[in-house]
């Protein structure tokens, strides 16, 4: 029921967000769409924990100002590393642990590591996660298991 | 206050362009498929990220902004998606990556 109104509320902000009408008919056509997509979703036995993720905001909210913090900083050395005349760069292939994650964990984990510049997950398995690193600094950062820890963190586990 | 949000909508329009043109130059510089993914990811994350939020400034308290704001949840979450999509297609194909000969 919770999941539910959730989603009707996310998909009439979405609707809004991006019609922006206010005349009685479009809102009255806009509220149908609405109610079809929440019954197909029903049926289709979508509407659950995992398909609106609620709980899991408190956690993200802390994680992701520290994650945006890592990429303005990753951002900032990749890019010095790409202008300089000598392109120092040297490229390795790391494997960092997840077996402590859970599956949200891991791909919230995977996509972290891709979205940071300089490092790349390549293969996401049970236990490991393959990550491409352009530099030392970028794989060292990645193999103290800080990020690990922070998403880990974030998921309450 | 309306002169500071336009500077400041300026200057991160200026810092997005920038890092965009530095991730170009880093898809031409850079080795292999692997190395070239990095340069890019500086286009997706701070390219992309500044220019929105400059235009969001820019657009002022509307709905544009909030549109504007969506694109960037939506860049957020695409980017690096498509991004590990086409370093394991790469990696489960034949390419090996240039590795720096002194870290093997």
């Amino acid at each position: 029921m919770r999941n539910t109104l959730t989603l009707l509320l996310m998909l009439s902000g979405t609707w809004f967000l991006l019609s922006g009408h206010t005349s009685p008919v479009l809102l009255s056509l806009g509220l149908l769409s609405v109610a079809a997509v929440i019954a197909c979703t029903s049926r289709l036995e979508l509407v659950d924990d995992e398909g609106m993720p609620v709980h899991l905001l408190p956690g993200l909210i802390r994680y992701v100002p520290w994650l945006i913090g890592q990429i303005i900083r990753s951002n900032l050395d990749v890019a010095r590393r790409i202008i300089n005349p000598k392109l120092p760069i040297s490229p390795s292939v790391i494997h960092v642990d997840a077996k402590r994650l859970t599956e949200v964990g891991r791909v919230t984990y995977a996509n972290s590591i891709t979205l940071t510049p300089g490092t790349i997950s390549l293969d996401v398995s049970e236990e490991t996660i393959e990550v491409h690193a352009l530099t030392e600094n970028a794989a060292a950062d990645l193999a103290s298991g800080e990020m690990a820890r922070r998403v880990q963190r974030a998921e309450g586990t | 206050m309306s002169a500071a949000v336009d500077i400041l909508s300026a200057v991160l329009l200026l810092v997005g362009t920038l890092f965009t043109l530095i991730g170009g130059t880093g898809l031409l510089r850079l080795p292999d498929v692997f190395t070239r993914l990095h340069a890019a990811s500086v286009t997706d994350t701070l390219g992309a990220g500044a220019i929105l939020l400059g235009l969001a400034l820019a657009a002022g308290w509307s709905l544009l902004m909030g549109k504007i704001l969506a694109l960037l949840l939506i860049m957020a979450l695409l980017s690096p998606s498509a991004a590990h999509a086409l370093a394991r297609a790469a990696i489960h194909g034949i390419r090996r990556p240039w590795l720096d000969e002194a870290q093997k």
